[in-house]
């Protein structure tokens, strides 16, 4: 059956909302109707029950609750169960219904029990956790397989040509996507970590506690601005302004979209990610080891270049790692600040393209989910993923071996 | 060997003292430049944005002969609906030349390039107005309508009279009528709360975008976030911190869970597109799945402050439950829980404040189309937050990618908008962390 058809099928059935309204109020009459009888189970005294009447009550409620979610949860992921989900869902309610009702009496333990469901659905939701990686992969890992069944893998990896066609017959080579998205993360950290580095060590050795209370909620005001605020920033101030007074005059070109503009930009955006993150790091250096090295004669700059930097030294590497994985993620500041040509070139004032910006662009508009040009954008998050993990793993693994060191 | 005294510096010294008078200033330059670099982003963003909360807007007095406007002669809707906004067109020009000639300002100009001084909005306004009051036809009615981008932009600085001599769309001659019309109030600017209300307007017409679909549709993803992932992450986080033993499993949901708030935002869009749109068949542009795409992004990044909050609460409180008798769950609920609440909820505050300025996911899952309808929250065939709409972000970026130099104005003014609204959001999570943050 085709999805239209069986849209158009699941109008005669039962609308979705009934089962679970069904549900919602076969909890709460569970509820007092589960509480009642537990009461009147002991004849009316409730020392004798094993639980307060509340606690057979919420027992009730969640054995209805909990069973029907996970059944909507597994009829979902198997497509609806052919339109027939309404009426397992209902079955399942009245199922936990009727068996946790069966169930009181005054030896049992509801309160127990109503806490092992309650630890069910906290187990759920660390899980979900787990499962949003495995959607991840495998949304990507399937369409990738089948963007390579249709494109050549080596071509893909190897060839330096990307000139998409939607008639076919197009070069879907990731290099010069590659070249573009590492040449802009390159100058954005070549920016954002020296300033990052030296604005986290002024604040934690040398600022006054006035300058501080000021200098630290600005630069993280920074940190809270939307990348789409950054994007329109190189848009229409920085790439202009880098056009007029330095491309053209240095004759590099005239485009106002340029590897520059989006690596600037995308600087100014690390600048509270490195400097908050180093911060920490340089925090956690043992003050005895700075008063070591003063207590020796050694000046105060002297004291962080040799010995507290050398010290927070994998930290920072840590940190610098993440921003560069940042840096290779962002999307919008490359999508309205560096261009759409996908070109290998080492002028920084030029016009390239980054593995984002191919994302957006092949899944935006009218997309054809059978046609490599369209798949390949599977193929090229699935590469984002794999390259930002990575970063992540090892920078995550290298700061927290650091932290140990110290603790 | 020679002694000198303590008290002069010899050249060594000076020369470490002076590289540490350089390393302070390599610091101070780095704060400089962070903060200059917030500033020149503020002004450049308010200084083109903050015009688009004024518009320019002409007095016009409308003859509405019934001959042209209801055949039927008896105020039949049906009938007066056949009457296009051309119609109206005509009117409006013969309306807006009567308004200049009783100004008694001379003009070279034609009827039909004064009327184009009017947005090509004004006919649909003033359209609706008649519909919605049928009784107005067979005399005049004295509207408010909008002068069109070129002439709005004149009075904001946008154009100039070198400009538009060059522009196809406008002449001097027209600015200059627009500025005599000025100084004799027929034409007057005020607030924008169509900015803030209006849907997105077509290509030439950016006087009357605005953005009320796209406020809405922000409104129902961030509900739709709110409700996923609220009680999500703090179901996760009271597992992980108070009852996960410690082994590999857990280890793992860890790991996955730093790793996760580290992923590129665009790539949760292509999660959303596979699995949302193409497997589970929900609507495309519509805020239910661009809600849940945006939950599942902002989950570990709640999740991580709420599990640093449920930490902060001392154990004793815990033991103190235990010792009179409560069980494990019960001194989580009743005690730990309340206790780190505020903590929790500023760490979603801060969650939604970071989903609601995310743009990338939401591209990716059609929120870019045109929009002119406001969505409803349910309608029976869409369902829940079903029907198409954009967000504040997406908004932000359909109008760079228009022609017209107004939408630049647009664009700027909408992220002032969505700037606000973090603000506040960012003012309600430090008010909350400061009445109620507790020391132990």
């Amino acid at each position: 059956m085709s999805p239209a058809q069986l849209t158009k099928d699941t109008r005669y059935m039962l609308p979705m909302y009934v089962p679970l309204l069904a549900t919602a109020l076969l909890a709460v009459a569970g509820y007092y109707f589960a509480a009642k009888r537990a009461a009147a189970s002991a004849g009316g005294d409730i020392r004798k029950l094993a639980a307060l009447p509340s606690q057979y009550g919420l027992f009730t409620a969640l054995s209805v609750i909990i069973p029907t979610l996970a059944a909507l949860i597994i009829g979902l992921s198997f497509g609806g169960l052919g339109g027939a989900l309404p009426q397992v869902l209902l079955g399942v309610a009245g199922l936990g219904f009727l068996v946790s009702i069966y169930k009181i009496s005054p030896d049992f333990r509801a309160r127990t029990h109503a806490e092992t469901w309650i630890k069910v659905i906290l187990i759920a939701a660390s899980v979900i956790a787990i499962l949003t990686t495995v959607g991840i992969v495998f949304s990507m890992l399937f369409e990738t397989r089948n963007f390579f069944s249709q494109y050549n893998w080596r071509d893909f990896f190897f060839s330096t040509e990307w000139s998409p066609n939607f008639r076919g017959n197009s070069a879907l080579g990731i290099i010069p996507l590659l070249w573009g998205t590492l040449y802009i993360s390159l100058i954005a950290l070549t920016f954002a970590v020296p300033v990052g580095l030296f604005a986290a060590i002024y604040l934690s050795e040398y600022a006054s506690r006035r300058t501080r209370s000021f200098a630290k909620p600005a630069i993280e005001i920074l940190a809270g601005i939307p990348t789409i605020v950054y994007g329109l920033f190189a848009l229409i101030t920085v790439g202009p302004f880098l056009r007029d007074y330095f491309a053209q005059p240095m004759g590099f070109g005239d485009s106002a979209s340029s590897v520059m503009t989006a690596g600037l930009v995308m600087g100014i955006m690390l600048i509270p990610f490195v400097s908050s993150l180093s911060d920490d790091i340089i925090n956690a250096v043992p003050q005895a080891m700075r008063d070591g090295s003063l207590g020796l004669g050694a000046t105060k700059s002297e004291t962080i270049r040799q010995v507290v930097i050398p010290a927070a030294l994998p930290g920072i590497v840590g940190a610098i790692l993440l921003a560069a994985s940042r840096a290779i993620g962002e999307t919008m500041i490359v999508v309205l600040g560096a261009g759409a040509a996908a070109r290998m070139s080492l002028n920084p004032f030029e016009a390239m393209t980054t593995v984002t910006v191919k994302i957006v662009s092949q899944l935006t508009g009218d997309t054809d989910f059978a046609s490599p040009e369209t798949l390949v954008a599977f193929a090229l998050g699935l590469t984002l993923f794999v390259i930002t993990l990575g970063l992540n793993v090892f920078a995550l693994y290298i700061v927290r071996k650091y932290r140990e060191q110290y603790e | 060997m020679t002694h000198k005294s303590l008290l002069v510096a010899d050249a060594r010294t000076k020369k470490r003292n002076a590289a540490e008078r350089r390393f302070k200033a390599y610091g101070l330059t780095a704060i400089v430049v962070a903060i200059l670099a917030l500033i020149m982003l503020l002004v450049s963003v308010f200084g083109t944005g903050a015009s688009s909360f004024r518009q320019t807007y002409a007095t016009v007095t409308v003859p509405l002969p019934e001959d042209k406007l209801d055949k039927s002669g008896v105020r039949d809707i049906d009938v007066m609906k056949k009457v296009t906004t051309i119609g109206y067109t005509k009117l409006l020009n013969e309306g807006f030349e009567n308004v200049v000639i009783a100004s008694g300002i001379p003009t070279e100009l034609s009827r039909k390039d004064i009327g184009g001084m009017l947005s090509k909005e004004a006919a649909a306004t003033i359209r609706d107005h008649i519909l919605a009051n049928s009784e107005l036809v067979g005399t005049e009615a004295t509207l408010d309508l909008l002068m069109n981008g070129r002439i709005d932009g004149y009075f904001k600085g946008r154009v100039t009279m070198e400009s538009a001599a060059l522009d196809s769309n406008t002449s001097p001659e027209e600015l200059a009528l627009a500025q005599a019309l000025k100084d004799a109030g027929i034409v007057h600017t005020k607030f924008n709360w169509a900015f803030l209300t209006n849907p997105d307007a077509s290509d030439q017409r950016p006087e009357a975008a605005g953005l009320g679909v796209a406020i809405l549709g922000s409104l129902y993803m961030m509900i739709v976030v709110l409700v996923t992932s609220l009680p999500i992450a703090v179901a996760a986080s009271i597992y992980l911190e108070e009852f996960a033993p410690k082994n590999r499993w857990t280890d793992l949901i860890e790991v996955n869970i730093s790793n996760l708030a580290a992923v590129p935002s665009i790539v949760y869009g292509i999660l959303g597109l596979a699995i949302f749109i193409n497997f589970l068949e929900l609507n495309q542009s519509s805020p239910l799945v661009g809600g849940l795409v945006l939950s599942l992004m902002t989950l570990p990044r709640i999740i991580i402050p709420a599990r640093a909050a449920l930490k902060s609460v001392p154990p004793s409180i815990r033991d103190a439950a235990l010792g009179v008798g409560a069980s494990k769950m019960q001194s989580v609920f009743h005690h730990v829980l309340p206790l780190a609440a505020p903590g929790i909820l500023t760490g979603v505050i801060i969650g939604l404040g970071q989903a609601l300025g995310e743009t990338a996911p939401l591209l990716l899952i059609g929120m870019v189309a045109f929009v002119r309808e406001y969505p409803a929250a349910y309608t029976p065939d869409a369902g829940l937050f079903g029907e198409a709409s954009t967000a504040l972000p997406v908004q932000v970026y359909n109008w760079t990618q228009r022609a017209d130099p107004g939408f630049v104005e647009r664009a700027s003014g909408a992220i002032i908008t969505l700037l606000i609204f973090l603000l506040v959001m960012n003012a309600v999570a430090i008010f909350l962390r400061r009445k109620f943050e507790r020391r132990w």
